[in-house]
């Protein structure tokens, strides 16, 4: 053999028709990135199997009730290639991501447990380093990790390390009051700027070569809430890190609870430089970008402009009402552009591609 | 943001709105010819703007939705040959074959790599001397350039495991045949502005002679848009045709030289089939001879017979302007961005997809239901 591919040696042509398929449905990639088909696993699939009674729900975090106390309880799993990005790693990750959703949903975070799943190979020093970025975050925001497990599974079962961390929190007064209780006139507010994350971890898998690379907002939302609690009390409906799927997904899965339309304004939506240029030449949505450090919150609008304002002091500086709940819309998420008209914007599905040209 | 920004102003769309509705004293029927181009269109609401004005028919310029099925095919049996990689854009991963698709067939097993550009490609194949790439390249004059540019990266590295699985196809030609096709009512273009950041547009002199209707080289922005549609209105009124640039920030006549000069070096032209409008005479690029070892189709002697697909996918209707996706018996119901009949709803510059994002239908669950 000398200039010809091994494979082409016992390779024997192709014809057409391609044998079909079988027609049993698959998990695919796409069932695992936000947005309708995430939801549509969960609410099909998953939900009416492992779930019992009438408590079926899909927040990001069960509150129970024990002994007394009001917690919060809540899971998640983390995978991210690369483990080490602009702006965190998974480590740190790992933790913020738990700490959010029992913050969003109105709890104080308390403890954590850590599980790790390792692949055969992974040099001790990664493990370290992500080890030391988990127990940092935790320690910054002043919460434990408690328990955890660990599990190592032979080269090529998982990608290096996968890590799983479960939350309980103490529920703090006045939660926000759910998303079904949204009326028409409330405002969206964002925390910060769309797509940091999501733009991050993909620039930094390939070689855009594009200057500056925009940085990870992968960040503990513990302030934040608190900023929002304080200014607007009992006037909070609902509160939720926009992570897979972005903005929209989140807003859209609202939608769907209150019966309304969310009218967003391009012009007051937060974008970075950074990630606006990315997301222009790729041909993304900055609303359809994951976030691992940002919030969307929907308020009475007699409370936003102060709720903006104290998140500003929080250290978001960029926090903005970005939008206005509207009598229900034949779409239910739609985005005031350049003429001034509300154009639909569609609920993710699978992971953003990035367009040919 | 610089170049983003200023064409983007609202005020400049409303003044440009409101002159090509002083302009039209009939409604004129004009292509863009770009997915792109059809994508912003309807993002923007700029074909609901001016619905009274203009009816826009949307063009074939989407490379993922003229890519034929059986170049799929070949693609998904290649992902599943063992010892191979296929390789190329995220795109291309949800377009359906015969019988499934990229995405499908990584489910079973099919060994893909997502990449953004076939130079990505190349420096895979170098970091992975065991495995054989193949970049399935797809895509019009616009990516085209980095494909021959993938060949000539593969030769100068003496790599013996990468070659193209080639679908680049050229838009002129698909243009010419539009213009022949019985029914056609296409009175002005807009020339797709990127492409012609290749070609230039001296090309389209003899085609504006040849057809008599006017070509505006038109970019992609919201105020690009309506300066194109402006200036081909004017040209319709005054029963003029002209090749006039509108997108001058980009584009000159003459194209980009370096381009060109590689495509020459690594491509012909050749005479392949187009999803939805059959065989297009010089529609398309293969690799020259002495390209042939960068050639999968020759390296793996691939052949393939043309395969008729029953479903009740219209996108052929679609591409050559004589349908309206949403009047489609299968838009919205059998056909969805989830579970696409047509690359027209896969690809965000298709013209099915950009209507189910951006027209308004509704948008409840019922329409579309996960298999259990």
């Amino acid at each position: 053999m000398t200039d010809q591919p091994h494979v082409a040696d016992n390779y024997r042509g192709i014809s057409c028709p391609v044998p079909p398929e079988s027609d049993a449905p698959r998990i695919t990639l796409a069932h695992g990135e936000g947005g309708r088909l995430s939801r549509k696993l969960l609410e099909q699939i998953i939900l009416p199997v492992v779930y019992s009674g009438a408590s079926i729900s899909i927040q990001d975090a069960a509150h129970l009730s024990l002994s007394g106390k009001n917690i919060a309880f809540c899971t998640d799993s983390h995978t991210v290639t690369p483990i080490f990005f602009p702006g965190g790693d998974l480590g740190s990750l790992s933790v913020y991501g738990t700490i959010n959703d029992l913050a969003v949903s109105g709890a104080v975070p308390r403890w954590l447990s850590l599980s790790l799943i390792l692949e055969e190979g992974l040099p001790i020093s990664v493990l370290r380093t992500i080890l030391e970025s988990a127990a940092s975050a935790a320690g910054r925001c002043d919460v434990q990790i408690v328990t955890g497990d660990t599990k190592v599974v032979p080269r090529g079962a998982v990608d290096g390390i996968f890590i799983n961390t479960a939350g309980i929190g103490e529920v703090l007064h006045p939660v926000p009051s759910g998303p079904e209780t949204i009326v028409a006139g409330d405002h969206v507010v964002v925390s910060g700027p769309l797509g940091q994350h999501g733009m991050a971890v993909l620039l930094s898998r390939q070689s855009f070569l594009l200057e500056p690379v925009p940085s990870s907002d992968s960040a503990p939302l513990i302030e934040a809430v608190a900023a929002i609690r304080r200014a607007a009390g009992s006037s909070i409906r609902a509160i939720r890190d926009a992570t897979r799927g972005g903005v929209s997904a989140v807003l859209h899965e609202w939608a769907t609870d209150c019966r309304l339309t969310f009218e967003l304004d391009a012009s007051r939506i937060p974008v970075s430089a950074p990630v606006r240029s990315a997301c222009e030449l790729l041909g993304l949505d900055p609303l359809h970008v994951a976030n691992e450090g940002l919030l969307v919150a929907v308020m009475s609008p007699d409370v936003s402009e102060t709720v903006v304002r104290e998140l500003h002091q929080a250290g978001c500086p960029e926090a903005a009402v970005t939008g206005t709940v509207v009598e229900r819309d034949i779409c239910p998420v739609t985005v005031r552009r350049i003429f001034g008209t509300a154009q639909p914007l569609d609920e993710p599905s699978g992971a953003p591609l990035p367009r040919i040209c | 943001m610089k170049y983003v920004d200023e064409f983007r102003s609202p005020e400049t769309a409303r003044q440009l709105v409101q002159q090509i509705r002083a302009s039209a004293t009939r409604r004129w029927a004009i292509m863009e010819v770009c997915g792109g181009q059809t994508h912003s269109l309807l993002r923007h609401g700029i074909d609901l703007e001016l619905a009274d004005c203009i009816d826009l028919i949307h063009g074939p310029g989407c490379p993922v939705c003229v890519t034929p099925s059986r170049a799929v095919d070949l693609a998904i049996q290649l992902s599943l040959t063992p010892g191979v990689v296929l390789a190329s854009f995220g795109d291309m991963f949800r377009v359906p074959g015969t019988a499934g698709s990229l995405q499908t067939a990584r489910v079973s097993g099919g060994n893909l790599l997502m990449v953004y550009s076939p130079v990505d490609a190349v420096r895979f194949a170098a970091e992975h001397p065991d495995q054989h790439v193949v970049f399935f390249s797809v895509g019009f004059e616009t990516t085209a350039p980095a494909a021959a540019l993938a060949a000539l990266q593969a030769r100068s590295r003496g790599l013996k495991n990468f070659s193209l699985l080639m679908s680049n196809v050229r838009v002129l030609p698909a243009m010419n045949a539009l213009m022949g096709q019985p029914g056609n009512r296409v009175q002005g273009f807009l020339a797709a502005g990127h492409v012609c950041c290749i070609t230039g547009y001296h090309e389209y002199e003899e085609f504006v002679a040849q057809h008599r209707v006017p070509v505006v080289v038109t970019g992609f922005e919201p105020t690009d848009l309506l300066q194109g549609l402006l200036e081909c209105v004017k040209q319709l009124e005054h029963s003029s045709c002209r090749v006039v640039n509108r997108y001058g920030r980009a584009v000159c006549r003459s194209g980009n030289a370096a381009a060109l000069n590689m495509m020459t070096e690594v491509f012909e032209v050749t005479d392949p089939e187009w999803r939805g409008m059959g065989q297009i005479p010089a529609g398309g690029f293969r690799l020259r001879d002495s390209f042939a070892e960068y050639d999968t189709h020759r390296r793996f002697s691939l052949t393939s017979e043309p395969c008729n697909i029953e479903s009740g996918c219209r996108a052929g209707d679609v591409l050559t302007g004589r349908l309206v996706p949403s009047d489609c018996p299968e838009f919205g119901r059998g056909c969805t961005p989830e579970t696409p009949l047509g690359a027209p709803m896969v690809s965000t510059e298709g013209a099915c997809a950009a209507y189910f994002r951006y027209h308004r239908f509704p948008a409840d669950s019922s329409r579309e239901e996960m298999p259990a």
